[in-house]
């Protein structure tokens, strides 16, 4: 008994040196838990619309993106991928809309040929001699997010808090639009507008959670969180709410156990969003559906 | 006053023409009612007023201060997906949406009109239940309550009673007809309850082979009403 206290008593010391020590420490429990906090929001509706494909595929135009920024020399790269990512999320809600089938034809087409190119970028123009790492860490993030800029930090903090009042100020519209779109629509909300708005902000997300978890897992970071609370809430806001805490809790313990054990922050993070949401699906199974 | 002008409008999917030629007027504080067969577009005219879909010719012409804003609108099927968790208060609220412009939140008078609703549907008691949790009526009544909270000039109906129990449905049919005789809401009504359609309303529209528009007298005199009756009453036989 006295063992594990000790093992936790230890590890906390460790960790409040950590803090105290290390700004990128710092850094990164903000950012993450900004992010994890950003991502969880338009999960549901994400879930919901059917979006979640598109936010997989707009994951790896980012990375293709920034494999070209990383080409061109940009070393702030979040400047170059942020628009081209919004601009592809544009296009991408665009195509979705006109006909379903070509529309995710279009996102596969897009996304897959995003990788392909990003990888071939990386491949012909890389200088560094640990390719492989490279790449691997833009796509499982595995230390990014714990050699953030001081500039990138800010960055993601302002965007955060853009994204966060965006979606409290639109609340009640992003509500009625993923409901019901069409009786939105003819009672004379701007769905279009809403539309816009939710590819735009889902983009932005899309390249803050890269440095958090790299391309591969941003989905996990966006779907985990809604459909563990999807399991055991009923109404919109209780699971929105309830995604936000659960995605934050996640990503905090995701970080602390990864910079104690020194395992990949991103995959760690995802590990704890899978437990979690076994958790969520028993609570679920057991409270029969009865919770509101 | 005409809100609602249609000129020789053509309606359908893609290139597929449904509905042609189709002339009518509706004036403010009408009551129309549309009844034809099944697949005879009566849906697919009502999403066109809705401006959900274009038509493929002709013209439709809101006017007397009518903007899609103003309207309340039921649809025969809401495709609601199967997870979707939202409790019947939101769902009612939301009604109340294109009220605010780009205001942020709801205001006091926008939830006591939500909660008006609510009781003159009867489902208080479902108030903070789930919605995919409700049996079909009651979804349908939740819907009423939502397209009620949005209507201040016109309300359009899809087959309102589809699905509601016969008390119910009386009741239904006397809240309507009390918004348009009281509160001077136009409405727009899908039905193939014919029986209380010449009841309530003021003016059919059938759609069909052949398309007959006139006030209710017209209508009961004309040829293809004559003979859409006598099926119909057959048919009960
Ligand atoms: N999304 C669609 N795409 C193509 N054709 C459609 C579509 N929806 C309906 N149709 C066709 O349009 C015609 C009219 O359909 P509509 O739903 O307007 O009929 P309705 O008069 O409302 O019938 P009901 O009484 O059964 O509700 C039908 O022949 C139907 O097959
Ligand atoms: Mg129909």
């Amino acid at each position: 008994m006295s063992g594990i206290i000790d093992f936790f008593v230890d590890n906390a010391n460790t960790l409040v040196e950590y803090i105290t020590t290390y700004p990128f420490v710092r850094y990164a429990l903000i950012v993450g838990v900004l992010i994890a906090l950003c991502s969880s929001l338009l999960g549901v509706t994400l879930v919901l619309k059917r979006f979640s494909f598109i936010g997989d595929g707009l994951s790896h135009v980012a990375f293709g993106a920034m494999a070209m920024a990383t080409v061109i020399g940009i070393t702030d790269n979040m400047i170059f991928t942020m628009p081209v990512t919004i601009i592809c999320a544009i296009l991408l809600l665009r195509t979705g809309q006109n006909t379903k089938i070509k529309g995710d034809a279009a996102v596969a087409m897009i996304s897959v040929g995003a990788l392909a190119i990003g990888y071939l970028l990386m491949n012909i123009f890389s200088s560094s001699n640990n390719l492989s790492g490279d790449v691997c860490s833009t796509l499982f993030g595995s230390t990014s997010i714990l050699t953030l800029s001081v500039f990138e930090v800010w960055l993601c903090v302002a965007l955060s808090v853009v994204v966060v009042i965006l979606f409290i100020l639109f609340y009640n519209k992003i509500f009625a639009v993923t409901f019901d779109e069409n009786f939105a629509k003819a009672t004379g909300v701007h769905s279009e507008f809403y539309n816009l708005l939710i590819a735009v902000v889902i983009a932005v997300i899309i390249v803050l959670a890269m440095n958090l978890v790299g391309s591969l897992l941003i989905s996990a970071l966006v779907i985990f969180p809604a459909l563990s609370a999807m399991r055991v809430f009923k109404s919109f806001k209780s699971v929105t709410i309830c995604s936000a805490i659960f995605s934050v809790s996640c990503a905090l313990l995701g970080i602390v156990i990864s910079i104690l054990f020194d395992t990949p922050v991103g995959s760690t993070i995802v590990a704890v969003d899978i437990i979690a949401f076994c958790a969520f699906y028993l609570i679920g199974l057991l409270s029969g559906g009865k919770a509101k | 006053m005409a809100q609602i002008i249609c000129k020789d409008l053509s309606l359908g999917y893609d290139s597929n023409v449904i509905v042609k030629n189709l002339n009518f007027t509706v004036n403010a504080g009408d009551y129309l009612c549309i009844v034809g067969e099944n697949g005879s577009g009566k849906s697919t005219l009502m999403r066109t007023l809705l401006s959900l879909q274009k038509a493929i010719s002709g013209k439709l012409e809101f006017s007397d201060g009518l903007t899609s804003d103003k309207l309340g609108y039921l649809p025969q099927q809401t495709f609601i997906q199967r997870d979707f968790p939202a409790s019947v208060w939101e769902i009612v609220l939301s009604g109340r949406c294109s009220k605010e412009g780009f205001k942020p939140f709801y205001s006091k008078e926008d939830k006591a009109i939500a909660m008006q609703n609510i009781k003159k549907m009867e489902i208080e008691n479902l108030k903070n239940r789930c919605y995919r949790e409700l049996s079909g009526g009651q979804q349908q009544r939740v819907l009423l309550a939502r397209a009620l909270c949005a209507t201040t000039k016109a309300l359009l109906l899809d087959e309102p009673v589809s699905g509601l129990d016969p008390m119910l449905t009386n009741q239904m049919y006397e809240l309507i007809n009390n918004l348009n005789k009281k509160e001077k809401i136009t409405i727009i009504m899908i039905s193939h309850d014919i029986e209380s359609a010449l009841k309530y309303a003021t003016h059919i529209l059938h759609i069909g082979k052949e398309i007959v528009f006139g006030t209710k007298e017209d209508y009961l005199n004309s040829k293809v009403g004559k003979s859409f009756l006598s099926n119909w009453e057959g048919g009960l036989q």
